[in-house]
């Protein structure tokens, strides 16, 4: 027996999330939330910004075109955001500075999740003895601050390249990751659909990969979104150290490192850098609280 | 409540172990060692070098370094600071209390502050109180703590002139004054470091307090209270609040690491004598022993902020003191 769907329709009910699949429905609930599309758009744009830089960017980056004439001009019309101690463009820097800002925290942040998401499957799978132990290294890991270790690290390693920041960022920020997807993967290899899965013959490996895993990701990705404003900042303050991202590369850290000294003359060397990261951030974490509240199944009161 | 002190304290003594390795790992791979520097730049001559490595024992086999690293640091040994040619002891000595002023005033100010701004939002949800306060704490919240020091700096200290740039007392100005001079004169200098520190803080706890009060809201408690016929003034202060600060300490808790390196870059930012400094500096020098000792302030200082946090739970909520 089938009932029409105008059935439903007279007394106001649709049949909507249920059957669209949790996947759809979230991203149905995140494009009707217009701070989420807006947070959206804004990174877009730098991230355009920050690929097509030598289209967007007025001046090249470390050009030098006159240290005594040029250097720490206030904003104007030619250079909106004034130019630093060595006469270069502070607007080209920063449009450049995404780049590697983006690039690194984007990277790290990957590296990160797919650690985190491989310890803790494994643990929470896996269970008994091994997880108790791979428990208590994740509860020494997190007692030190994240900083200390990339102190250590970055400052007597001296001069790190960009790869090596990247491998260094991520393989510090997964621990809080793997905890996350260690109780997911524990609640759910218990439900219904794994013991079938299992029952049915499926390897550990196979069940863990299709069944157990996809169910796992979306506190991964809410935590991702969430970790990146997180990454872009710290990597700034490495670089603020002067033991982050090492000329001739310059993140918005190391602009913000230029201007610091120069706070009571020239302020609009670390203002504006550190102005974009301020928008980055914001938009970073209004898109993950959207996306937490979007993957959220209890939250039943919206449509 | 004995139960719960001796496991924390079992936990520390592992987490500090742990630490130790860790850092003394990361020395000894590290290229270079403390006298590297002084040779490349002619200051000292290769032989002294070997002299000078032999005196401290680096040219032993690494294991031997290890164990003798571990049993001086069981008895308390801290070493030698090069950097500062005194006892390492007697540089944490002058750092930590510094670091304690600096985070104690903030985490006080900013649990105040925090709490009662998550009990004004919310209490009137989505009113325009709610909306435009925590637009204004996500700022806050997503600020680069050393970005927003150094607007500080440049709000406060150089375009209105009112509060000192940097450091924690007048070099010139605090020998001669009084007691209570001295005390106004750090006081003054306190001023910018706390409140750099305090705004973060505080967006970070607000930004919870709210969430965990409209959790508390919605569970049945609540509505018991609400049934027997109490305001909805009386509900919040003596029901929700008290069900939800639990979950807002223990944030602050697993916070600490975070907090310590926010006070690390603000430290450094102000040049405030603490901890942050005192680690900063001692990496960029290859203090190794003022290394060693720092990261492990660290460590005990998360770890006893966490029992801390625990303990203060504990005592919030009775359920969890019969465990």
């Amino acid at each position: 027996m089938s009932i029409p769907l105008s059935e439903f329709d007279a007394v106001g009910i649709r049949p909507r999330a249920a059957d669209a699949g949790p996947w759809r429905a979230a991203i149905r609930r995140l494009r009707r939330n217009r701070v989420a599309t807006i947070a959206l758009g804004v990174l877009l744009v730098l991230v355009l910004a920050a690929v097509f830089a030598p289209v967007v960017a007025p001046y090249a980056p470390n050009a030098q075109p006159d240290i005594v004439g040029l250097a720490r001009v206030a904003p104007s019309w030619s250079h909106p955001f004034g130019t630093d101690v060595f006469s270069r463009d502070v607007l080209s820097r920063v449009i450049y500075g995404a780049r590697i800002s983006l690039g690194v925290a984007t990277l790290a942040i990957l590296l990160a999740m797919s650690a985190g998401t491989a310890w803790g499957a494994v643990a929470g799978y896996v269970g008994g003895a091994t997880d108790a132990v791979m428990m208590r290294i994740i509860d020494a890991l997190l007692a030190i601050p994240r900083i200390l270790i990339l102190l250590l690290v970055l400052g007597l390693w001296g001069n790190i390249s960009l790869p090596m920041l990247v491998l260094v960022l991520g393989l510090t920020g997964w621990f809080g990751t793997s905890r996350l997807v260690r109780e997911r993967v524990r609640a759910l290899s218990k439900q219904d659909f794994t013991l079938a899965a299992r029952a049915m013959g499926a390897r550990d490996l196979r069940v863990l990969w299709r069944h157990v895993l996809p169910n796992a990701l979306s506190p991964v990705i809410v935590a991702a979104t969430l970790g990146i404003g997180n990454v872009i900042v710290l990597e700034a303050a490495l670089s603020y150290l002067g033991i982050g991202v090492r000329p001739p590369h310059a993140s918005w850290g190391s602009i913000i490192e230029d201007g610091a000294d120069q706070i009571g003359s020239a302020w609009w060397i670390a203002l504006f850098p550190g102005l974009a990261m301020l928008v980055t951030v914001i938009a970073f974490n209004l898109l993950g609280d959207a996306l937490r509240d979007a993957l959220d199944p209890r939250d039943e009161r919206r449509p | 409540m004995r139960r719960l002190l001796a496991a924390r304290a079992a936990q520390a003594v592992v987490v500090v172990a742990i630490v130790a390795t860790i850092v003394f790992a990361l020395t000894h791979l590290a290229p270079g060692d403390p006298f590297a520097t002084a040779v490349g730049t002619g200051e000292l001559h290769p032989a002294q070098r070997e002299a000078l490595r032999a005196q401290y024992g680096f040219d032993r086999p690494i294991a031997e370094q290890y164990v003798m690293y571990l049993r001086n640091l069981a008895r308390g040994e801290l070493g030698w600071s090069f950097s500062r040619s005194r006892p390492v002891a007697a540089a944490l000595a002058t750092a930590v209390p510094n670091t304690l002023l600096l985070m104690g005033t903030a985490l006080l100010l900013s649990l105040a502050l925090g709490i009662a701004a998550g009990l004004l939002q919310a209490g009137r949800r989505d009113s325009a109180v709610d909306r435009g306060s925590s637009a204004i704490l996500l700022v806050f919240y997503s600020m680069p703590d050393f970005w927003l020091a150094l607007m500080m700096m440049l709000a406060f200290a150089y375009a209105l002139p009112i509060f000192p740039v940097s450091g924690m007392i007048d070099p010139v100005m605090h020998e001669y004054l009084g007691t209570w001079g001295r005390i106004a004169d750090r006081a003054r200098h306190l001023v910018l470091p706390a409140t750099t520190l305090t705004l973060l803080i505080t967006a970070a706890i607000a930004r919870h307090q709210r969430a965990a009060l409209l959790d508390a809201a919605r569970a049945d408690f609540t509505r018991t209270a609400r049934a027997k016929g109490l305001s909805g003034r009386a509900v919040l202060l003596h029901h929700t609040l008290r069900n939800s600060i639990g979950t807002t300490i223990t944030l602050v808790g697993l916070m600490f690491p975070a907090l310590l390196g926010g006070a690390v870059l603000v430290e450094t930012v102000f040049s405030w004598p603490g901890m942050g400094q005192l680690a900063t500096s001692a990496i960029m020098t290859r203090d190794y022993s003022l290394v060693t000792a720092a990261a492990i302030i660290g460590a005990v200082m998360t770890v006893l902020g966490n029992a801390l946090a625990d303990v203060l739970t504990a005592i919030a909520d009775p359920r969890l003191r019969e465990r």
